[in-house]
């Protein structure tokens, strides 16, 4: 690293406590050594990067301007790679620079607090397989989706811009930040840096989003199952995979994991074509044919047990079960888009990109679109990930660029991906199919008429294709399958069937689809549930000491109770919502997701400030403010806007008042008990809004306050504490990047020649 | 032929460390490194700690 930007070297007092073992090589690649490196422009390191940054012009040019009649997917491929590339080589450098200042000469948690169970030095390509499996999941496989109702163009733009310089930011400096404090959760972070009443704050909101996250997850997996016989069975079936998974893992063969995995994933292809079986009997027909209400309900019954039983027996063999699922669905559907290179006929905005009255989210494009795609460009959630497990795993300070920074390029392409898929099918069937049932009718010939009448460029839906689409995926309708997740599947099997097995395999990559993303969506549920659970028991036992135990059993289970219902509630508020539940709170579910980015920003900014990185200071500043003003310009379209699509509280008083005036139907409302189904929904949508702004708001502002303070500090020479756990000197080596450097390659050589008994571990690896 | 072998091998062993299929083997080699006196904890065992600890330390898995 070179000089500091305010030109002194801030750590460097931290770093001269640092005596290395003489026994041993450096523990890290001498600085002059890595600047000489990283400066040396050889002829044939320019013509790399000229041509990443020529293909990369060339797709977006493709992509944004000449925008012909189909534009072909490859572009969106080649447009986010080599942004990827260029972002993580030259932007995440300049925060690894000024704001991170990793040191390679200080050991990390994983070092100095080794116990050979939750702190472990792992390596690095490894890390970030583990790092990524736990950020990525069904979020952006759903968002993209959804959003692509203004066209592909806004979307595309958010996903890869916003991830350069917002969610990958957010991620790698958590991530960081956490380790240099030995793992400390996100919680105590903003508790120790934005004091009480910032940190409360921060916790209520870390609450009650979790709340809203798994409600809507919820909601889209039972949106995904609702009336289908085969989802219903091979989704339910993989509670008894996973039951099975546990008992072989606990008392048959112990450790086996890879071998439990690749059993419970042909079991799993088993249910997947076993379910299409079943859905062609008449008893299965009629047995796995539930309406969504029971099938919410039995989500809710099902995540209160899930979260009391042991880990062992369900959560833990399903986690390892969807990682299985996850890594290998991404590499295949990577394939299947370079393979197939599906030509696209969404055009780069829709007509719905200027105005504010769409079928599948209300709301203009600013700010909705941004709150639409939460993960896969800025997901507060992840940050609740990024401080906690990985930062105990890390071997090197300067391994956290490629895990943070990198593990968040990998979900956004994941988004794209996502994106792709989705516009990959038919407009015409992708409006069918995401805009709720009180538009569509809910039958294939309503539903044609409908969307013909939408008078969208290009779109003449027939009854026939909606029929035969639904034929071909083996389902009895697709008509007003919103939540994104069935588009995907009808996009994915679309793109698969032309990649392996034909019209004929069409059927089982969709219900192959619905089972990975229930699979995320059910994990996350669990897990959420559970760290919810613990959140509460934590808050309350801050008044009542008992209920810190977390083994006592009657705090367990009453706390788990209160979560399950607080989700469960709102599920089934959704479920059950007149106007189509996934269009009225999945903006809330973008709103909770980047609050929770704002307020993981606001912690960030405020540490960056006490480490005297004012002149840099923009570079968490930027997305801060970008996240903090979407969210709270959406919270506030959705409290005070008049329009009643968009705000809750004008949609409450337009349906009190048809109630008042003693109508018996209003809009897509058909009943008097309907109609206050929506005036109850939009009161308490409406006051969650309100509750989450307040709260995020409360968390920005401290957070400024502690900026300030840390810069006069800092101007009057005043020390401050910054809660960093004491350097402790590294006694190991490994490289940083995917890539070692030809130094990095030398300093592992000195190491492993270095004798067995003085090495702490090979640092050379596979 | 034992190109393709090796490199399979590699895949399933990287494919494995991600899942954390490794972790006893690690946490052996901790306890080794660490000069530990007593015995470490069986195959068995370490497995059911492993899993028990996450009864009360819940790790979060994203959306």
């Amino acid at each position: 690293m070179g000089k500091m930007p305010d030109g002194k070297a801030r750590t460097a007092l931290a770093d001269d406590v640092l005596v290395p073992d003489p026994n041993l090589p450096p523990t890290a690649v001498d600085e002059a050594v890595q600047e000489a490196e990283e400066r040396k422009w050889t002829p044939r390191k320019i013509a790399i990067w000229a041509a990443i940054a020529l293909l990369g012009g060339v797709a977006w040019f493709m992509l944004a301007i000449v925008r012909g009649e189909t534009v072909n997917a490859i572009w969106f491929v080649f447009a986010s790679v080599c942004t990827y590339l260029i972002g993580y080589r030259f932007y995440s450098k300049v925060i690894e620079r000024y704001i991170t200042r990793p040191n390679d000469r200080r050991a990390t948690p994983a070092e100095y607090k080794a116990d050979g169970k939750d702190y472990v030095r792992t390596d690095r390509n490894v890390l970030f397989g583990h790092h990524f499996a736990a950020i990525a999941g069904a979020g952006p496989l759903v968002g993209p989706v959804i959003a692509a109702q203004m066209g592909y163009l806004p979307g595309t733009i958010w996903i890869i811009i916003g991830v350069v310089l917002a969610g990958a930011v957010q991620d790698y400096l958590v991530l960081f930040f956490s380790m240099r404090r030995g793992g400390r959760s996100l919680g105590q972070m903003a508790r120790e840096e934005l004091g009480v009443i910032g940190g409360t704050a921060a916790l209520i909101a870390t609450l009650l989003i979790m709340v809203i996250i798994v409600a809507i997850l919820a909601l889209v997996v039972v949106n995904a199952l609702g009336e289908s016989p085969w989802g219903v069975f091979s989704v339910g079936m993989t509670i008894p995979i996973a039951l099975f998974m546990g008992v072989y893992l606990r008392f048959l063969r112990p450790g086996k994991v890879l071998e439990v995995s690749l059993i419970g994933f042909v079991l799993l292809m088993a249910a997947i074509i076993g379910g299409g079986i079943v859905a062609e009997t008449e008893w299965g027909a009629a047995f796995f044919h539930l309406d969504k209400v029971t099938i919410a309900w039995g989500l809710i019954v099902y995540g209160f047990i899930a979260a009391i039983l042991p880990v062992w027996l369900l959560l833990a063999p399903r986690d390892y079960l969807s990682t299985f699922m996850k890594i290998g669905v991404i590499v295949m559907l990577a394939l299947a888009i370079i393979v197939v290179r599906p030509e696209i006929t969404v055009p780069a905005f829709s007509e719905f990109a200027s105005r504010e009255n769409g079928p599948v989210f209300p709301g203009a494009l600013f700010p909705f679109l941004f709150v639409t795609i939460a993960c896969g460009a800025l997901s507060g959630f992840h940050a609740l990930i990024s401080s906690g497990t990985t930062p105990k795993l890390i071997e090197k300070e300067r391994q956290t660029r490629l895990i943070g920074y990198g593990g968040m390029l990998m979900e956004s392409f994941v988004a794209i991906m996502a994106l792709v898929a989705a516009i990959s099918i038919d407009r015409g069937l992708y409006f069918a199919m995401n805009s709720p049932a009180a538009l569509t009718g809910g039958t294939v010939e309503t539903a044609a008429t409908w969307v013909n009448s939408l008078g969208l460029a290009g779109v003449n839906l027939t009854p026939d294709l909606l029929a035969e689409t639904a034929r071909n995926v083996g389902e009895e309708s697709i008509v007003s399958r919103t939540g994104g997740a069935p588009t995907l599947a009808v996009g994915l099997a679309h793109i698969m069937q032309q990649f392996i097995g034909g019209t004929a395999m069409m059927a089982f990559w969709y219900h192959f689809a619905i089972m990975f993303e229930a699979l995320f969506i059910l994990t996350a549920v669990d897990a959420g549930t559970r760290v919810a659970r613990f959140m509460l028991q934590d808050s309350i036992g801050n008044f009542i000491p008992k209920f810190k135990e977390h083994s006592w059993r009657p705090g367990a289970w009453l706390c788990t109770a209160v979560m399950v219902g607080a989700w469960g509630a709102v599920l089934l508020m959704g479920v059950t919502d007149p106007l189509g539940g996934i269009n009225t709170l999945f903006p809330l579910f973008g709103i909770a997701n980047q609050l929770l980015a704002a307020i993981a920003l606001s912690v960030c900014m405020a540490i960056a400030a006490k480490r005297a990185s004012f002149k840099y200071l923009w570079i968490v500043a930027l997305p801060l403010a970008f996240a903090a003003v979407v969210t709270i310009t959406a919270s506030f379209q959705k409290i005070f806007s008049p329009v009643p699509a968009v705000g809750y509280f004008a949609n409450n008083a337009a349906f009190s008042k048809a109630l008042a005036d003693g109508k018996t139907e209003f809009g897509t409302a058909k009943t008097v008990a309907a109609m206050e189904a929506v005036v109850r929904n939009t009161m308490i949508q409406g006051w969650l809004s309100v509750i989450f702004v307040v709260l995020s708001i409360i968390v920005i502002i401290t957070a400024m306050i502690a900026t300030v303070k840390a810069f006069r500090n800092e101007s009057a020479g005043i020390g401050h504490d910054d809660h960093e756990d004491p350097a402790v000197p590294s006694r190991g080596y490994a490289p940083a990047g995917l890539i070692p450097t030809a130094a990095e390659r030398e300093l592992v050589a000195q190491w492993n020649k270095l004798p067995a008994e003085l090495r702490l571990e090979k640092p050379a690896h596979h | 032929m034992s190109a393709i072998l090796d490199g399979f091998r590699g895949f399933a062993r990287y494919f494995g460390s991600v899942m954390g299929a490794d972790a006893y083997a690690k946490y052996l080699e901790h306890h080794t490194a660490s000069g530990h006196q007593d015995a470490p904890m069986s195959e068995r065992e370490f497995w059911r700690d492993h899993t028990d600890r996450q009864d009360s330390n819940p790790q979060g898995r994203c959306c």
